[in-house]
């Protein structure tokens, strides 16, 4: 055990703990983050993504010492002031959810996406999502979803001439 | 902000009679059930998250008992309060189709109040009633018919009272939005709240089951429903999107340690003995609770019990003969085994079924076609694996669970513990897709069983090599059938034979059958029979044969193959057969598919009582004028490029519900790659709640149907199980997604006489013909019939190979 700083969603934390614990059950217990899910353990869902430095991570295969000081996002992370982010309203806009255990991995995967690619195409969404697994099979909708937030996104963006916080 | 209690009046009233020394007040505070209300300001806050959040917390400390919400009472199933909102009380679960969303829909109709003014509690077996949970898709069909007159009856009886206000009679009363109002003056008005917020009904009900129930008023009318036919968004959505909704998963308690599952490396291997030493230093340890071949760790921590269920040494006995076949070498065993029995087409229907003379039929037939299909075991490998939280706390036991069965959770571990059933509860929060899985809820035994002999509450989480393996399986299936057709391409005699390896198929929540009961030896007087059924629609063949037999693998218990309920547990396999062989007939009398099957349901004139064949006319027609179907017969001429393209038809009933879906596909004949780029369903599933929910529910069914197509398979090798994870037992991914989905609801009743239209039922209808379109339009694109599933690439490409494609 040792201590370990961790900034997630903009706080920062001390924990004293195995440092070789995957960051998953430290966000979800020790810090009640319960967006990032376990699915498999073995990184191949991403039920468990959470996003540091601007890129999707596995939180259920990183241990917890290789992300000290990164700044680390989760699902609750994602809304700002009381606004659910655009990509959250365009799951809601598009009822794009079945069971929604997944989901977590999907809002995180496409919001990585988009911010590094803000209008891909179909065939860049399929890439790009390939690894998020859904076994209610949502993946229709899902990608109707990322289109819409992109749409979003990229007006607000042009409304207000500069980037989105996001 | 008004404080209201989330616990039905009559379950309040049982309880200060149950528990005199207990104040209700304590009670409430203890069981965590008394909350804020969101008043005002409903319709922009979710319900379920503050009160879920307050909920686990607190509800450990619960006195009980908890006696079964009385279902005659409307007490037990709607609280008005005294600001006018509603809460609903039903003994359901949602599996993530909405379901809740539509129930609340189909109360506050009858209740004449807006729907942004209720919510919904359900499966909490102390303060639901029992209709026990989910499951067969009766969600809409049954339960919610209940749950329809107990609240036209709640409407009747505030109109009565409002009658008793004014001094008029109900007939010159109006209701709208909960506000009932003197036609005649209109000035005269008042608020549910007003007449009865925060008092009981005390209104009997009536119905020999809850399936029954029912008061007095008639539902409405199909044609004066407001909420119900309309898109509302689902409320579980925004709290599922933002983080905040607490999940089974989620659930924990004070002083709640982490269990995990060992289980045997080998199917029927025999515990010999356990070396605790090889996990004594792993900080955090607790314990090794074993019994017969169940073993478990428990930690403090959850990654301390992973790692202790990872490192423990256990010595086990392998057993002295295989226990089943590969599954490459399945479908011959299947064939060559000595069936256990005849079984049931359905009740009443003993196998074979014969009608007209089949034999004569085949005999003079101009042509005879035959053809075997072949469909493996499908798991239901959720996203999420098997969990449950359960709490030992005051001699009781409450378990937190995903159980689509919540009630059936509770009897069962009841019984598997010992305990009287009102010392036992089960609180159903939202899971991972059920498909049938949590019907034998394993996880809620294990928590339930760990925690009483650790004496602590225990979560347990099964891991994503254990869920895959070990969950319960779809039961595969062999096939042979036999068609006859006349010189005009008539199809005059069809014999149908299927063999399902379903002995010992699991039952729901069963102390004797679920796996840690059957690991620690216990067993019931006999394995479960099984069964298989055969294709379901209205075709019109004058002479038919149908038999269906159950065959047993060597090892029928502690086996990683048992059979449980998967999805319309036989319906995408027999589907598959027999629409892939009504295909193959068309082709061999070289009609179109549409055209051979309308010829089919319209040779006869006959119906049944829900107008299925009228309706299944209908809905082949829809969806062909849907995808712009061009008649010709299959397959089309072999394209020139690399990729082939094709469309395939399937049409089918479930009980009711009837679907017909095309495929439109694109095979890769340099790789066998398939994509289904098109989907189109026509889809009659009678009265519909709520549209949107519902096209939902019919899309994942499609995309699941296409999973099990293109994917999955479990397979294994003579002593377990080796599909494991998502690499050796892939599903569908977003690059499998169609481009376009067309949905047809068709729904709509020839009987002008039936203003009150039924509602069959959607959960599942929608995958059964799925497997069998993606078949046909292969088959359209190259002229190669793949007649074993799923349609991986490689064996894609090799029957293409083989075919000279």
């Amino acid at each position: 055990m040792s201590d370990i700083t961790l900034k997630v969603n903009g706080r920062t934390h001390t924990l004293d703990i195995d440092p070789s614990t995957p960051l998953l059950y430290i966000l979800r217990n020790d810090l009640g983050l319960l967006g990032p899910r376990f699915g498999c353990g073995l990184g191949q869902c991403g039920a468990c993504t959470v996003i540091i430095k601007g890129a999707a991570v596995r939180s259920c295969i990183t241990p917890t010492s290789t992300v000290q000081g990164a700044e680390i996002t989760t699902l609750e992370g994602l809304a700002q002031d009381g606004t659910l982010h655009p990509i959250q309203q365009a799951w809601i806009d598009e009822q794009a959810l079945q069971c929604g255990f997944c989901q977590n991995g999907q809002i995180m995967n496409a919001k990585a996406l988009l911010d590094r690619n803000p209008d891909p195409t179909d065939a860049e969404i399929r890439e790009g999502m390939v690894g998020n697994l859904c076994r209610c099979m949502t993946y229709y909708r899902i990608q109707a979803a990322i289109k819409r937030a992109a749409n979003v996104i990229s007006a607000a963006r042009s409304a207000s001439g500069k980037e989105v916080v996001g | 902000m008004t404080v209201f209690t989330k616990i039905p009046k009559q379950v309040e009233e049982v309880m200060e009679k149950w528990n005199g020394s207990t104040s209700r007040r304590n009670f409430l505070k203890g069981s965590g059930l008394l909350v804020v209300s969101f008043g005002a300001a409903m319709a922009s806050v979710n319900p379920l998250s503050s009160w879920a959040q307050s909920e686990t917390a607190a509800a450990a400390q619960a006195a009980g008992p908890y006696p079964d919400p009385d279902f005659r009472q409307i007490d037990s199933w709607i609280v008005i309060h005294e600001d006018s909102t509603a809460t609903f009380y039903v003994g359901k679960t949602d599996g993530g189709q909405g379901t809740g969303t539509a129930f609340r829909q189909m109360m506050a109709d009858e209740l004449d109040i807006a729907f942004n003014k209720t919510d919904l509690i359900m499966g909490r077996t102390d303060i639901t009633v029992d209709q026990g949970g989910s499951g067969a898709s009766d969600g809409i069909a049954r339960d919610g018919q209940a749950m329809r007159r107990v609240a036209a009856e709640a409407r009747r009886v505030l109109l009565e009272m409002a009658s008793t206000r004014f001094g008029v009679p109900v007939d010159q009363l109006a209701v709208s939005e909960g506000v009932i109002t003197v036609k005649a003056d209109p000035s005269k008005k008042v608020a549910y709240g007003e007449l009865i917020g925060g008092s009981r009904f005390n209104v009997t009900l009536t119905g020999n089951n809850i399936n029954a129930t029912t008061g007095v008023a008639k539902v409405k009318a199909v044609g004066d429903l407001k909420i119900v036919g309309q898109p509302i968004q689902r409320y579980d959505i925004p709290p599922k999107v933002d983080g905040s909704l607490q999940w089974a998963v989620d659930a924990k308690v004070p002083g709640m340690v982490h269990a995990r599952n060992v289980r045997p490396p080998v199917a029927g291997a025999k515990l010999i003995s356990i070396d605790e030493s090889s996990v004594r230093g792993i900080p955090g340890f607790i314990q090794v609770v074993s019994k017969g071949n169940y073993v478990a760790v428990v930690c403090e921590r959850e990654e301390q019990a992973i790692k202790a269920a990872r490192q423990l040494k256990v010595n086990w006995q392998k057993p002295a003969t295989e226990s089943f076949p590969t599954s490459e070498d399945l479908y011959k065993y299947m064939r060559n085994a000595t069936p256990t029995s005849l079984t049931r087409d359905r009740p009443g229907v003993r196998l074979p079924s014969v009608v007209g003379n089949p034999d004569a039929a085949l005999a003079s037939a101009a042509k005879v076609i035959e053809a075997e299909y072949d469909f493996p075991f499908q798991g239901h490998t959720a996203i999420g694996p098997a969990h449950a939280m359960a709490d030992p706390s005051n001699g009781q036991m409450t378990i937190w669970s995903n159980d689509m069965k919540a009630y059936g959770l509770r009897t069962g571990v009841a019984d598997f513990l010992g305990m009287p059933r009102d010392r036992v509860r089960v609180i159903w929060l939202d899971g991972p897709q059920l498909w049938g899985r949590t019907a034998a809820d394993d996880a809620g035994f294990e928590a339930a069983f760990l925690a009483k002999e650790v004496g602590r509450p225990v979560r347990m989480q099964w891991m994503r090599h254990e869920e895959t393996a070990w969950d319960t399986k779809g039961p595969a299936f062999t096939f042979k059938l036999r068609g006859g057709l006349d010189a005009q391409g008539n199809l005059i005699a069809l014999e149908y034979n299927a063999r399902t390896v379903d002995y010992n198929h699991l039952g729901y929540n069963d102390p004797d059958t679920v796996l840690i009961a059957q690991l620690m030896g216990r067993r019931p007087s006999a394995p479960a029979s099984g069964g298989a059924s055969s294709p379901s629609e209205m075709y019109d063949i004058p002479n038919r044969r149908k038999t269906t037999h159950v065959v047993r693998l060597p090892l029928v218990w502690e086996t990683p193959l048992r059979t449980g309920n998967l999805r319309d547990p036989n319906g995408p396999q027999i589907t598959f057969a027999g629409e892939s062989f009504i295909d193959e007939l068309a082709a061999a009398a070289k009609a179109d598919p549409v055209e051979f099957r309308l010829r089919l349901l319209t040779a006869s004139t006959d119906d049944d009582n829900q107008f299925k064949r009228a309706r299944a006319i209908a809905a082949v027609k829809a969806a062909a004028a849907a995808y712009g179907w061009d008649t010709r017969p299959s397959p089309k001429p072999l394209g020139a490029g690399t990729i082939l393209t094709g469309r395939g038809i399937s049409y089918c009933d479930r009980n009711s519900t009837v679907v017909v879906e095309i495929a439109e596909v694109e095979v890769n004949r340099e790789t066998g790659h398939v994509w289904v780029k098109r989907l189109v369903c026509a889809h009659d599933c009678g009265l519909v709640i709520n549209p949107d929910g519902l096209r939902g529910t019919i899309e994942g069914n499609m995309l699941h149907g296409m999973s099990r197509a293109l994917h999955e398979e479990v397979q294994f090798d003579t002593e377990k199980v080796t599909s494991v994870d998502w690499i050796s037992h892939p599903t569908l991914t977003h690059a499998d997604a169609p481009a376009r989905i067309d949905i047809v609801l068709v729904n709509g009743d020839p009987n002008p006489n039936r203003p009150d239209l039924p509602a069959y039922g959607a959960g599942e209808a929608a995958i059964k013909p799925m497997v069998a379109a993606v078949a046909n339009a292969i088959y359209d694109a190259t002229g190669v019939r793949i007649r074993r599933v799923p349609f991986r690439d490689k064996r894609v490409l090799a029957a293409l190979q083989a075919a000279r494609v």
